[in-house]
C-alpha cells in the first residue's frame, strides 16, 4: 500500500508546475512571493475542507455537506461573538461544536444505519443550508470582536506578508499528511476503504473509524469557517455554497481515488492550489475566469481517468 | 516528489523573467458571468477602457450571492495591479471589509448597479435610481387601473436586499400606496398587496413564486416583478392558469428579451436601466482618477425610462422601438 500509482502523485504536481510556468510566462506579476502568497491565502478555507474530504473519500465516501456545514459554523460563532457578546474563543469554540456535531450526525448515519453517504449528505446540506439562513435570517453579521478576525492578519517574512490562516492550513496538512502515514489510526482509515470487510475481519472497528473519520471532517470545517470569517470580515450566510464542490475536486485533482483506499492528502493540498493558480493566472492575465471552471472540468476528468487506469493495471 | 518539486521551481523561474507592458490596470467585478445585463456592462466597459487605453481586467462572482468569489477577483485585480476598481456587489455587507482594505492600498473603488451597506464604503456609486425605476411602473399601472381595484402580487428579489426593496416600495409609491421611503430596506405591505414572494431574480423561481400567488389569490390582477426573466416565469404561470389576458404584468430592467415580451404583450411596461452608462461613466471616472488623482464621490442616477406597448394618458413612456435600441442582451 505504500506504493502509491506515481502517475497519481506526480500527475497533479506536474500539472501545477505547468500551470505555474505558463502564467509566470504570460504575466510578470504572477511569480512574486507576494502573489503566491495571496493564492495561498485564497485557498486555505477550500484547502482545510479538502482535509476532511480527503479523510472521507479515502474511506470510500463522500460529504457533499462540507461547504454549507462551513457556512452554519461561521454564522454560529459570529452570531454568537457579536450579538450575544460571547468571549470570542468561546464563540468559535461553539460555532467548531456545531460543524463537529455535523459531522457525527452523518457519521453515525453513515457507519451506524449504513446509509450511503451520498444521500445523508445530501441531505445535511439542505439541512445546514436552512438552518444557516434561518438562524442569519439571511443576513450578513457584521461588525465582528477584532480577536474573531485574528488568523486574517499577516505577518512578514522577507519583505512579503503571509496570512496566519494559511500557516495554519499547511500546519494541519503536515498534521494530517503524518497522522495517515504513520499512525495506526491513519492506516485503518486507508484499510476500510480499501475493503472494509476485510478490515474488520482483521480486527479493525471499521465503524469506529468511519465515525472518527466524519467526527474529524466535521471540526475541520469549523476550523475552516473561522478561516473564512477572517479571511472576508464577516458571517456569511452565503458562504460555502461553491466550497462544496470545490473540496471535492480539489481531493480529486490531487490523486486521491473516489473508491477509496488510494491517495495522499498532501495531493488535495496540490488539487486546491490547482485551482487557485488557474483564478489567480487568468485574473493577471485578463481572462475571464469562466475559463478556470472549464478547464477544472478537464482536469477533474483526466485525475479520474488516471486513477481509473492505474487500477485497472494494478488490478 | 523533490524532482518534481525542482521542475516547479526550475520551470517557473526560468520564464519569470518575461515581462509585460505596464499599462494602467481597471478591474470590473460583476455578478455573475452569465447575465446578459451584466455581459453589456462588460462590452460598455471594454469600448470605454479600449478608447481611453487602459487595459480592463473583468471577473464574477460563481453565483448570484457569492461574496468569497468577489473578495478573490478583487485581490488578484490588485495583484495584477488594478489601482480602480468597479464592482456590483453580491452581499452589500459583506463586502465592506474587503472594500476597506483595497481602499486603504489606494484603490479607487466605485459600486455599479446596487449599493455597499453602508453607501459610502465605496468612494463613489453609479447605478439605477431603483425607486424611481418602480415609480415609473406605479404610476403606469395605476393609470392602467384608473381606479379599478387592484389585487396585487410582488416577485421580489431576495429578503435584505436593497435594491428588491427599492423597486418594490417605489412600484407601491407609483401605484399610491403607502410605501416605505427610498432608505428602507423592508418591503410595504399595504393591504392590496394579496401575494408576496422571492423571486431570485429568477424565472424558474418566478412562475413558481407566480404559481403560489394563484393557490393563495386567485384574483390576482396585478403583478409586479423584480425583473423581466421573473415576469416571463409570472406570464408562463398565468397563462397555464388561464388567467393570462385579465392580468396586468410591470416589470424592472429593459433587457432586449423584456422588451421583446412587451411587444408580444405578455408585459405590460417596464423601466428601462442602463448597464452600459453605469460602465462607461464607471471607467471615465477611473480613467480621470489615475490622470489626475481626483476621486469621484457621492451618487450618480444613470437614467431609467419607461418603456410601454400602450401609452397611457398621463405618463410619459417611449415605445418598444425606443427600449429596443437601448436595450441590453441579444438582440433580435
Amino acid at each position: 500500500m505504500k506504493y502509491l500509482p506515481r502517475a497519481a502523485t506526480l500527475g497533479p504536481l506536474l500539472a501545477l508546475a505547468v500551470a505555474c510556468a505558463f502564467f509566470a510566462a504570460r504575466s510578470d506579476r504572477f511569480w512574486s512571493a507576494d502573489n503566491l502568497s495571496l493564492v495561498l491565502q485564497q485557498v486555505m478555507v477550500v484547502g482545510v475542507i479538502a482535509i476532511g474530504q480527503t479523510l472521507i473519500i479515502l474511506t470510500a465516501g463522500v460529504d457533499l455537506s462540507c461547504g454549507t456545514v462551513m457556512a452554519l459554523g461561521g454564522i454560529v460563532m459570529t452570531k454568537f461573538a457579536a450579538e450575544l457578546g460571547l468571549p470570542v474563543p468561546l464563540a468559535i469554540a461553539s460555532g467548531i461544536g456545531v460543524t463537529t456535531a455535523f459531522g457525527a450526525a452523518n457519521g453515525l448515519l453513515v457507519s451506524t444505519v449504513k446509509l450511503p453517504p451520498f444521500i445523508v449528505t445530501l441531505g445535511t446540506l439542505n439541512i445546514a443550508f436552512a438552518l444557516t439562513q434561518l438562524y442569519s435570517q439571511a443576513q450578513t453579521v457584521t461588525e465582528l470582536p477584532s480577536g474573531m478576525t485574528v488568523l486574517g492578519g499577516t505577518f512578514r517574512i522577507g519583505g512579503t506578508s503571509v496570512v496566519y490562516g494559511a500557516v495554519l492550513m499547511l500546519a494541519l496538512y503536515v498534521l494530517a499528511w503524518f497522522a495517515l502515514r504513520e499512525t495506526a489510526a491513519g492506516r485503518h482509515v486507508y484499510a476500510v476503504g480499501n475493503d472494509a470487510e476485510a478490515a474488520r475481519l482483521t480486527g479493525i472497528a471499521t465503524h469506529r473509524v468511519l465515525l472518527g473519520v466524519y467526527v474529524l471532517a466535521g471540526a475541520l470545517y469549523g476550523v475552516a469557517a473561522l478561516l473564512s470569517v477572517a479571511r472576508t470580515g464577516v458571517g456569511d450566510p452565503n458562504a460555502g455554497q461553491t466550497e462544496n464542490l470545490d473540496a471535492i475536486t480539489a481531493v480529486v485533482l490531487g490523486g486521491t481515488s473516489l473508491f477509496g483506499g488510494r491517495g495522499v492528502v498532501l495531493g488535495s493540498l496540490i488539487g486546491a492550489l490547482i485551482v487557485g493558480v488557474f483564478r489567480n493566472g487568468l485574473t493577471l492575465m485578463g481572462v475571464s475566469s469562466v475559463y478556470q471552471i472549464l478547464i477544472t472540468g478537464i482536469l477533474v476528468i483526466l485525475a479520474v481517468a488516471a486513477d481509473q487506469l492505474s487500477r485497472r493495471r494494478s488490478a | 516528489m523533490g524532482a518534481a518539486r525542482l521542475t516547479i521551481l526550475l520551470a517557473c523561474a526560468a520564464v519569470a523573467t518575461a515581462a509585460q507592458a505596464q499599462e494602467p490596470v481597471i478591474g470590473l467585478i460583476t455578478k455573475t458571468e452569465s447575465n446578459p445585463f451584466f455581459v453589456k456592462m462588460k462590452e460598455g466597459a471594454q469600448t470605454a477602457a479600449r478608447a481611453n487605453g487602459v487595459r480592463l481586467l473583468t471577473a464574477a462572482g460563481q453565483n448570484d450571492g457569492d461574496n468569497a468569489g468577489q473578495v478573490t477577483a478583487m485581490e488578484n485585480m490588485i495583484a495584477a495591479g488594478a489601482k480602480v476598481i468597479l464592482i456590483t456587489v453580491n452581499d452589500s455587507k459583506a463586502i465592506v471589509p474587503a472594500i476597506q482594505k483595497a481602499r486603504a492600498k489606494g484603490v479607487l473603488v466605485i459600486a455599479l448597479d446596487s449599493p455597499t451597506d453602508p453607501v459610502d464604503a465605496t468612494d463613489a456609486f453609479f447605478a439605477t435610481d431603483n425607486y424611481q425605476a418602480g415609480m415609473l411602473i406605479g404610476s403606469y399601472a395605476r393609470a392602467t387601473f384608473a381606479g379599478k381595484p387592484a389585487k396585487i402580487a410582488t416577485l421580489d428579489l431576495f429578503p435584505g436586499h436593497p435594491v428588491g426593496a427599492q423597486r418594490h416600495n417605489g412600484f407601491l409609491k407609483g401605484f399610491g400606496l403607502a410605501a416605505p421611503n427610498k432608505s428602507s430596506n423592508e418591503l410595504g405591505r399595504p393591504p392590496q398587496v394579496v401575494c408576496m414572494a422571492d423571486s431570485y431574480g429568477n424565472q424558474t423561481k418566478g412562475q413558481a413564486g407566480m404559481e403560489n400567488c394563484l393557490q393563495k389569490n386567485p384574483d390576482i390582477n396585478l403583478v409586479y416583478t423584480i425583473n423581466e426573466p421573473t415576469a416571463a416565469g409570472a406570464y408562463t404561470a398565468l397563462k397555464a392558469a388561464g388567467k393570462a389576458k385579465d392580468v396586468v404584468i410591470v416589470s424592472v430592467d429593459g433587457g432586449c428579451q423584456g422588451i421583446r415580451d412587451i411587444a408580444a404583450g405578455g408585459i405590460a411596461a417596464t423601466a428601462q436601466q442602463y448597464p452600459v452608462k453605469m460602465a462607461s461613466l464607471g471607467v471615465a471616472a477611473g480613467v480621470a482618477y489615475l490622470k489626475t488623482g481626483k476621486k469621484p464621490s457621492g451618487y450618480t442616477n444613470t437614467g431609467v425610462t419607461l418603456i410601454a406597448k400602450k401609452p397611457v394618458p398621463g405618463v410619459e413612456s417611449k415605445d418598444v422601438k425606443t427600449g429596443m435600441e437601448q436595450c441590453f442582451g441579444r438582440r433580435p
